[in-house]
């Protein structure tokens, strides 16, 4: 019963981890890639985190062994890590590539380039 | 090894590393590559956290949380780096 | 004050990070190591972390942010849906827009930006506290939504939780 809902989570993962690194060839330029490439890993890494968890807390139960407690809280702080700087790298990211110079593509309204106006690049 | 499972799993998620280290070396522009890396970070995390429940090692999820936070610190320098310096 | 923040922070990691030594708790040995080392690593970042920074010590906050957190799922499950019904289609329609929003510090700022990353079709570009406005790439702009006048359409409920969180 744990076995499937251990699988379940684990096809969730590498569902969004592959849509994930497909999304950045799908979409013409950096801003849109960066959607794809953010949200489907963080969500795909969350599912695999899950999975970790789940199996790591079945093993406590059936074994009684410490080390699986140690492995469900280590993979925790992994994911709060990668939750708290996966947006903020995007952010800078985008940021970035905006001030160098890379406009959005078929973009219908840049209200950013209208506020930088005259002393953007 | 105790759970082939996962092993399976962190092997697919390795591939997917690998079809966003071709954005890298395909990408246009910097950004793009930068976008590629930042992917890859990621994906390695969730292969290691995987591969340590594989083996039954905590100490590979320990090297991934290491790897989150310096992954981060390498984006963010780039970043500075690309808006030229800090404002 | 700032020293017992960074002190209270860094000994829950180093608790979190040796839990099962003695049992499935914390044997002697690892809880006086890690107050030294909690004590030594307090004393010198007390300076980087900032003086506000105390106030997420209560308790009250923590329940904020866990009772936050179905919230912000739900809104990462529509996210990805979305986002991988729009990989496969590639229907897309980007722009970057304006987004005023009534929120009063840093982290207030810092959680709204965050969880508007984490969530359906947008990403923050750049955060303006000085004219209280995000700028936000959406992916799928709806026919009349280029200049939008409140956060609604963009953040969704996440405006009124960023505000009771980071106060």
């Amino acid at each position: 019963m744990i076995d499937y809902l251990v699988y379940a989570f684990l096809a969730i993962a590498i569902t969004f981890n592959a849509l994930g690194s497909i999304a950045l060839h799908r979409f013409p330029d950096v801003y849109t890639r960066l959607h794809g490439a953010t949200k489907c890993t963080t969500f795909g890494t969350i599912f695999a985190v899950l999975a970790v968890v789940t199996h790591a807390l079945y093993r406590i139960h059936a074994t009684g062994d410490p080390k699986y407690l140690g492995m469900t809280l280590h993979s925790l702080v992994a994911l709060v890590a990668l939750l708290l700087t996966n947006p903020v790298g995007a952010h800078a990211i985008a940021k970035a590539s905006h001030l160098s110079g890379y406009k959005p593509v078929k973009a219908v309204v840049d209200a950013y380039e209208e506020k930088l106006g005259g002393e953007g690049k | 090894m105790m759970e082939p499972v996962f092993f399976y799993a962190s092997l697919i998620v390795v591939i997917a590393g690998f079809i966003s280290v071709l954005r890298v070396m395909l990408g246009p522009s910097v950004p793009d590559r930068v976008v590629g890396v930042d992917t890859l970070n990621t994906l390695v995390v969730a292969a290691m956290v995987l591969l340590g429940a594989a083996y039954d090692r905590t100490i590979y999820i320990d090297i991934a949380i290491v790897y989150a936070l310096l992954s981060y610190i390498g984006t963010l320098a780039i970043a500075r780096y690309l808006q030229g310096g800090l404002q | 004050m700032r020293f017992i923040a960074s002190f209270v922070w860094s000994y829950l990691l180093w608790l979190v990070l040796t839990a099962g030594t003695n049992g499935l708790l914390w044997s002697t040995q690892e809880l006086m190591a890690g107050l030294m080392f909690a004590l030594i690593v307090g004393y010198a970042t007390r300076d980087v972390i900032g003086e506000r920074a105390v106030r997420f010590l209560n308790p009250m906050k923590w329940l904020g942010f866990i009772a936050y957190s179905p919230v912000l799922f739900w809104g990462m499950v529509k996210a990805n849906l979305h986002v991988a019904y729009l990989v496969i289609t590639g229907k897309i329609r980007p722009g970057i827009v304006r987004v005023p929003v009534d929120l009063e510090n840093d982290a207030q700022y810092t959680i709204l930006a965050n969880s508007i990353t984490l969530t359906p079709g947008t990403l923050t570009v750049d955060a303006c506290p000085e004219e209280r406005a995000l700028y936000v790439h959406w992916i799928k702009i709806p026919e009349g939504m280029e200049r939008p006048e409140s956060s609604e359409p963009v953040a969704g409920p996440f405006e009124k939780w960023a505000g009771r969180l980071g106060r």
